[in-house]
């Protein structure tokens, strides 16, 4: 079982983000369960969602303790106490921050972790560009696809466009589709 | 056909799939994407001739339910919470009056303090009422007992809740298949009522009832719940031979053939309790569970049968009986009337609070090693409730508890678990 959860702030779509992960999962024939930490939905507020991702029935309905990947969608953020709680060092980030980890003052944290799994996106630029509103969601899910390998921008586009009317799906689409790139290229930099 | 959705819209869909001719409700968190779907569907006329009543209250949506199923119309509502209470005049009449409305529980806490999040509060205060109560396990098996809901409350005339964790199921996408029209409609058919308002044949419904006859009508409704304990299991099967899956039913034993501790519970927390199971008995422990579909009729025989070879038995209920403990323990301790066993009470999951699995696997372990109080509440932090019996001892007025607790226990909006 692959587990993913997502901070960000109300008005953010990380409930979303969480529900087209788990429609991208299940459009590649694989079980999928997302759900929203049913937190106060205010706008700002700090928001969590989480997405579990399994060959088999989930049967289990706890929240995401232990995280394999954590996905930020706001760097305000990163000052929470819990933020990264159950995340192991074997475990993926992507932030979405025009800045690296080093930048964010996460370079302590992150010794041990594996540099290959970590990544920052700029995701609201991203969708302000593509989508004319600092939505990122979509972006941050193509950036995810690319660092995890958990899904492919093929169902991911197909889950943009389960959950948007066509014309903001498309933009949407144009996002997580160049994030996906820009990760991309990053990790085989980094492999190279 | 399989599809990745919300819990609320797989239960709208199954709604739909059942022809309804009325619906009413009134919005409630976190019911309202119920009803929310049913609403759009009615407005693209998805769903034919039916109506859906905006009302101003839950009141007025169960009233109007009520007439509704009484001139002889399919009838669905649903709500959670305060709205079920604000209803509660009606949910007794429903019963009363012997109409098959179905209503779905979005399951959530009641206050105060104000709480919009899951326990099973909302319907076990209802559990009296006279409706017939199943819980769902997964939005896979919600979905399923909408359809076996109204074929069960019509071969009967009695309405029917289906109760759904709210949140965690009604906010949860999940994979779900989704049956098609023809096989809902050769499994339910049309609505014919066994009393109908009718201006051409007239009738009473509702008359008043004096000492004469109110225990003989009270009994029939009592004995109409008796035949639901045999009607319940034969729509089950019926359901699977049908649409090739197991939902319903009265109850369901998860690894119980040689169980010594057998874990009972109502729900979508079934899940996470047969994963804690399936870990300790990879262990070597002799763990099974229980899963309670059907509460009323509460199913006294199945639960016997089930849970009389055991050692102990631990409840675990969404639902505090103030001044008691737990309701369901009550059930299951009847059902084993007579049988020397040991028998655990634990509260967990009120108004939200995350049920997880380090904190059942260390309450059944102490469970198996007979380390547990009659009545357990799961997660407790002892520390706050210390401080706060200190600080109200010391002073006359030491003001309202609730806000008190939240100053100490402080920001919570970062909290994971």
């Amino acid at each position: 079982m692959f587990q993913v959860r997502i901070h960000g702030r109300g008005g953010q779509g990380v409930v979303s983000g969480a529900e087209m992960l788990s429609v991208a999962a299940f459009t590649e024939g694989r079980y999928a369960q997302a759900f929203p930490s049913f937190g106060s939905e205010r706008m700002g507020a700090p928001v969590m969602a989480f997405c579990r991702i399994d060959e088999k029935e989930i049967r289990l309905r706890e929240p995401v303790l232990n995280p394999d990947a954590l996905i930020i969608q706001d760097p305000t953020l990163l000052h929470q106490v819990e933020l990264f709680k159950g995340l192991h060092p074997s475990g993926y980030m992507l932030i979405n921050s025009s800045r690296g980890f080093a930048e964010l003052g996460l370079a302590e944290f992150v010794r041990g972790f594996h540099s290959n799994r970590l990544r920052t996106v700029a995701a609201t630029e991203l969708a302000v560009k593509h989508v004319g509103r600092p939505v990122p969601n979509a972006a941050l899910l193509g950036g995810f696809a690319a660092l995890s390998g958990q899904i492919h921008i093929e169902s991911l586009a197909a889950a943009i466009r389960d959950k948007f009317p066509r014309a903001v799906a498309e933009k949407n689409v144009a996002a997580a589709t160049e994030a996906h790139a820009l990760v991309s290229r990053s990790m085989e930099a980094q492999v190279a | 056909m399989l599809k990745q959705t919300e819990g609320s819209r797989a239960i709208a869909q199954a709604i739909a799939l059942c022809r309804p001719e009325v619906i009413c409700a009134y919005p409630i968190t976190p019911q309202t994407h119920i009803v929310e779907a049913l609403g759009e569907m009615v407005k693209s006329q998805e769903l034919g001739r039916c109506e859906f009543i905006n009302v101003e209250s839950e009141f007025a949506a169960l009233s109007v339910a009520i007439g509704a199923s009484a001139a002889g119309a399919r009838t669905y509502t649903a709500t959670s919470s305060q709205g079920l209470l604000f209803m509660a005049e009606a949910v007794y009449n429903a019963a009363g009056l012997g109409l098959p409305i179905v209503m779905t529980i979005g399951n959530r806490a009641i206050g105060a303090p104000i709480n919009i999040w899951n326990d099973h509060s909302d319907s076990m205060s209802m559990r009296d009422a006279g409706w017939i109560q199943l819980y769902a396990e997964t939005n896979q098996e919600a979905l399923d007992l909408h359809i076996q809901a109204f074929r069960l409350a019509e071969e009967l005339s009695c309405p029917v809740m289906v109760c759904v964790d709210g949140f965690i199921l009604t906010h949860a996408y999940d994979r779900v298949d989704i049956p098609d029209q023809g096989a809902v409609d050769s499994f339910l058919p049309p609505f014919e009522p066994r009393q109908v308002l009718d201006p051409s044949e007239p009738v009473t419904i509702g008359a008043m009832v004096g000492p004469e006859a109110f225990t003989e009508v009270r009994y029939l409704a009592h004995h109409k719940q008796l035949r639901a304990l045999k009607l319940i299991p034969q729509l089950s099967s019926a359901f699977k031979a049908k649409f090739g899956r197991s939902s319903g039913g009265l109850i369901r034993g998860y690894r119980v053939a040689d169980a010594e501790t057998i874990v009972v519970a109502l729900g979508s927390v079934n899940g996470t309790i047969q994963e804690v199971v399936d870990e300790m008995r990879d262990a070597g422990a002799k763990i099974g569970s229980v899963s309670i579909c059907s509460f009323r009729p509460f199913p006294l025989a199945a639960v016997r049968d089930t849970l009389h070879r055991a050692k102990r038995v631990v409840v675990i209920e969404k639902c505090l009986a103030v001044g008691l403990g737990g309701i369901v323990s009550d059930g299951v301790r009847k059902a084993l009337s007579g049988i020397v066993l040991k028998g655990y009470t634990v509260i967990a999951g009120l108004g939200g609070r995350a049920i997880t699995r380090a904190s059942l696997k260390q309450l059944f372990e102490d469970a198996t090693n007979d380390e547990l109080e009659q009545v357990t509440f799961l997660d407790l932090n002892a520390d706050i409730v210390q401080h706060e019996l200190e600080r109200e001892a010391k002073t006359r007025r030491p003001g309202p508890t609730a806000e008190a607790i939240l100053r100490r226990v402080g920001t919570v909006a970062s909290q994971i678990g």
